[in-house]
């Protein structure tokens, strides 16, 4: 895909994103309301019109040909970057839904081996420590010191030794 | 004067406190890694640590996270001058002349001469910053729901006529960070709006932190991965005592231009879209300009790195001044600083110097002991910094994703807001691709309540007579101010055609 194409996508995109959030605002008064003044409804419903309007320009200036983007030919994405791009990504959503499964303690522990041994390929060594000591340091800091617990899912009763050594 | 005299004083002793002045020492020592690697700026160092600072009280938070804003603008040249790579955007003028310098050798010349600007930056822009700060505020007192709402427009128009991006894309990065702001449960009726798909999660709103740590950890992270490619190379950096000592009588070739580039950057800063980088674009042009040798810039000459180093270090700090003064941001980063203020409980704006006094001197004060603290610190340990450069990648970003991921989760502590996060962090990096400006977005979701709540008040005590943002005298100022920034673009284009035909 080129980033020709890629922007006239972005640009549709951004117009039905704009028109579904004016259908989702006039969902509410979008009108005045006496005494009470514009309904709930009105800010965002102008706001997305904005947005529409901007987009229709966006998509205007594309067939024109105006923006730098819409004479450019060259790939929106190489081969190189994608790769770089997508093993970021996945990785981070390989966290989120691990922390879903099996709780985030576990998730960070996978997620550091996977990155640090596998795309990074550092010795076995510094990817065990910092496999180890990454998550200890997330677990002091925030369920320690900031007293906010983190999602721990089935894996919570392997915490409650820890948690009667806290509060205790 | 004598009072302001007074206050600072109470406020540096506030800074001094043990807690504040380690917070300090903290956040400068973050700030300078932050700013010193490559494509992590000050913006992505507040977004990305803000959470963690609930541990504190407000005033020790503000203050560490103004260090970090402050040590980010000192590190920043240390990458531009080593790998020739900008550590941030706002150190992108210190590369032309940083690098020949670092390339025949000379890093540690052109390190020292960033320290020092960037440090005589600083002195002046606080001493600006503290003669500037008590009348606007006082002056900004006057102002009803009517101004406040026309200020709010100027500063979206600053993005508009001099932000320097795609126009039509700016408007549509605005709309939706006001729009993602509305989600959640409308201030005045309390329906709630917006809700996709019935999802419960979205009836507390859209947090700004979501917005701002999607977009600067991860959406940033995949920007320089891409960039980047994840190598770099670092110019060797030999630095003795007796270096030091030369390099530091280097000051009066480039004090001038850095005083002339700390006033100039002071001003550019406090406008919310221009800020640190076209204030240090513009120092740099300036100091080439006045220079007796204007061929020696580009090649090495001194004056080109401390001329735009002095302006971005000035230019932070006049981002906070509209910030402090009228809880408008001046820069994203004072934007994430505004939002947490709000988090924190105060209501940013003028009120601010009468009602927290200590907080607003606190913060001043602060700003003096970081200045200081941060060129020690950098000076001292310029070849630690050096070693941080050359951390991999595949080290630094999972542990960026982490403190996202759970930077996401602590403000609500729900996974939604954290899937949330994710996605704008990938949607702004797809987007960013396309030149759809990020900054304005993060701006527009952390002013967004404010300027729907002061543009419903208005209408309703005008009966909904949108003349109201006209007639009164200093909103109609901002309205007209406003107005000539959006179309000074199209008037510079209609100017600019005849004498392309010609």
């Amino acid at each position: 895909m080129t980033v020709r194409t890629a922007e006239l996508l972005m640009g549709i995109l951004c117009a039905l994103c704009s028109i579904g959030l004016m259908v989702k605002s006039a969902e509410l008064n979008i009108g005045w309301i006496e005494g009470r003044g514009p309904g709930s409804g009105a800010w965002p419903f102008w706001l997305s019109t904005g947005m529409l309007l901007a987009s229709l320009l966006t998509l205007f200036r594309w067939f024109r040909g105006i923006t730098p983007e819409s004479r450019s030919t060259v790939p929106y994405m190489t081969r190189e970057t994608l790769v770089i791009v997508s093993i970021s990504a996945g990785s981070i959503l390989f966290l989120l839904v691990a922390t879903h499964l099996i709780g985030i303690y576990i998730a960070l522990l996978l997620f550091l081996m996977f990155y640090l041994r596998f795309v990074g390929r550092h010795s076995w060594l510094l990817t065990s420590v910092l496999m180890i000591a990454i998550p200890v340091f997330v677990f002091c800091l925030f369920e320690w010191a900031l007293k906010i617990p983190l999602p721990k899912s089935i894996t919570e009763p392997m915490f409650y030794p820890i948690y009667d050594l806290m509060y205790s | 004067m004598e009072s302001i005299l007074l206050l600072l004083g109470a406020g540096i002793l506030e800074a001094l406190q043990p807690v504040n002045l380690m917070m300090i020492i903290l956040g400068c020592t973050i700030g300078l890694l932050v700013g010193a690697m490559p494509g992590l700026g000050s913006v992505n160092g507040v977004a990305i640590l803000l959470p963690i600072t609930f541990l504190v009280p407000p005033t020790a938070a503000i203050i560490f996270l103004a260090a970090i804003y402050y040590g980010a603008m000192y590190g920043g040249a240390i990458s531009s001058i080593t790998l020739g790579i900008p550590g941030a955007s706002t150190a992108v003028a210190t590369v032309f002349d940083g690098r020949p310098l670092a390339q025949s050798g000379q890093a540690d010349k052109a390190l020292i001469a960033a320290a020092v600007a960037s440090f005589i930056g600083g002195t002046i822009s606080v001493v600006l910053f503290t003669l500037f700060a008590p009348p606007l505020a006082a002056f900004a007192l006057k102002f009803g729901p009517p101004e406040e709402f026309a200020l709010m427009i100027l500063a979206f128009a600053t993005f508009i006529g001099l932000g320097g991006d795609d126009i039509p894309k700016t408007i549509f990065s605005i709309l939706i960070g006001l729009v993602l702001a509305t989600v959640g449960l409308d201030i005045i009726s309390g329906q709630p709006r917006l809700i996709f798909g019935d999802i419960s999660g979205f009836l507390h709103g859209v947090n700004f932190l979501v917005l701002a740590i999607g977009i600067y950890g991860i959406g940033e992270m995949l920007w320089t991965l891409e960039t980047t490619k994840g190598k770099v190379a670092v110019h060797k950096v030999q630095i003795s005592f007796r270096s030091l000592i030369a390099n530091l009588k280097d000051i009066k070739s480039y004090i001038a231009t850095s005083s002339l580039g700390s006033v100039l950057g002071y001003f550019v800063g406090t406008l919310p879209a221009a800020g640190a980088t076209p204030a240090s674009l513009m120092s740099y042009g300036l100091a080439k300009t006045f220079s007796k040798d204007p061929d020696s810039f580009g090649k090495g000459n001194v004056a080109g790195v401390a001329a735009p180093e002095a302006a971005n270090n000035a230019a932070s700090t006049g981002s906070m001044l509209p910030m402090i003064t009228l809880g408008i941001p001046g820069s994203p980063t004072t934007a994430i600083l505004l939002g947490g203020m709000i988090i924190w409980g105060l209501r940013p704006g003028p009120l601010l110097f009468t009602e927290h006094p200590d907080f607003v001197w606190g913060l001043i004060g602060s700003l003096y002991i970081a200045n200081l603290a941060t060129v020690l610190i950098n000076i001292a340990f310029i070849p630690v910094f050096v070693r941080v450069l050359t951390l991999p990648f595949t080290i630094l970003a999972p542990i960026i994703y982490i403190l996202c991921v759970v930077g996401g989760y602590a403000p609500t502590q729900t996974m939604h807001d954290v899937w949330l996060m994710f996605v704008f962090g990938i949607v702004g990096y797809l987007m960013r691709k396309l030149n759809y400006p990020v900054a304005p977005a993060v701006l527009a979701i952390v002013l967004g309540p404010l300027a729907e709540r002061s543009l419903r008040q208005s209408l309703l005590a005008s009966q909904g007579d949108m003349l109201t943002f006209v007639e009164r005298p200093i909103s109609g100022v901002c309205i007209l101010i406003a107005v000539l920034l959006v179309s000074y673009p199209l008037i510079k284009k209609y100017r600019n055609k005849p004498k392309a035909n010609t």
